[in-house]
């Protein structure tokens, strides 16, 4: 990126970027502190969280990986259309990557309905009567899909705001970094969900 | 910075990573089956990263930056291994 293109605005191209990464390792280690905890209590219960494990939908946990991969790829391809000056592209690419974010979330309360409604809650006398280590499990099953679908849910609101700034030229071929650093968040999300899924959905 | 065909490659790698971390969860690896599903998500980190979010891109200043989580987070990783594997 050359600084030709944002002469004109009163912005710092590079400070932004950099601002938004520092964020992003705030929220990696956020994220870690929970797989770390989840990592020492799995080497505690092995076999209950296999069996714990066994009960979550594999095919909706792989549904809903290929459809955040899928949204990251528009994503990007957003961000390369509006620095081509491709504007109505741009803002279908952003409304296509916002409305599969919006799928993945639908899945999740499809997920946590079906588990809910069978009893599986934190502190449900259901769940309470499994062994300590499955208890665990869907603590953490229910901590770290949750936080997961705030982010995206974060991410799905950014993007809207986007769409708006977008429409009003504010986010143009000349000036982008908005746009750009929606689309980091994005991205890391989808990383977090790349563990999640194997963590969870795939231990058997 | 990377154009669409290099935007679509990458996320094929993606699904293709996908559809091999499923398939070796059901191939039953035993203790093996942890370490194969952590390699593979980090595999498919650092193409997210490196292409999706532009690091093989940037300067060197945010590449170098990213090691400053990562170096903290081993050394928080390995010293509660490091506790909890002598505490049982």
């Amino acid at each position: 990126m050359n600084n030709e293109n944002i002469i004109g605005h009163k912005t710092d191209y590079e400070g932004a970027k950099i601002g938004m990464w520092i964020f992003l390792f705030t929220e990696m280690v956020l994220f870690s502190g929970l797989f770390l905890l989840y990592s020492a209590y799995r080497s505690r219960y092995p076999e209950e969280f296999h069996s714990a494990a066994s009960e979550l939908n594999r095919f909706m946990g792989t549904f809903n990986t290929v459809i955040l991969l899928t949204s990251s790829l528009t994503m990007a391809l957003s961000i390369n259309s509006i620095r081509t000056g491709r504007k109505g592209m741009s803002l279908l690419l952003q409304s296509l990557t916002s409305f599969m974010g919006l799928i993945f979330l639908v899945n999740k309360y499809i997920e946590w309905s079906a588990k809910i409604s069978h009893g599986i809650y934190p502190d449900s006398p259901g769940l309470m009567k499994y062994g300590k280590g499955e208890i665990i499990f869907y603590g953490l099953y229910y901590l770290l899909t949750g936080i997961h679908g705030l982010h995206v849910l974060a991410g799905i609101v950014l993007i809207a705001v986007m769409i708006v700034l977008t429409n009003k030229d504010r986010v143009s071929s000349g000036r982008f970094v908005a746009l750009e650093n929606t689309g980091l968040y994005w991205h890391f999300v989808d990383i977090i969900w790349v563990f999640l899924f194997p963590l969870f959905y795939l231990i058997s | 910075m990377p154009g669409p065909g290099l935007y679509f490659l990458v996320w094929l790698g993606l699904i293709a990573l996908t559809a091999l971390t499923v398939i070796a969860a059901g191939a039953g690896l035993g203790a093996y089956g942890a370490l194969t599903s952590v390699s593979i998500a980090l595999a498919k980190s650092v193409l997210i990263l490196m292409f999706f979010m532009h690091l093989k891109y940037e300067k060197t200043l945010i590449r170098a930056l990213l090691f400053l989580p990562v170096i903290t987070i081993a050394v928080i990783i390995g010293l509660t291994f490091f506790d909890i594997g002598y505490r049982y």
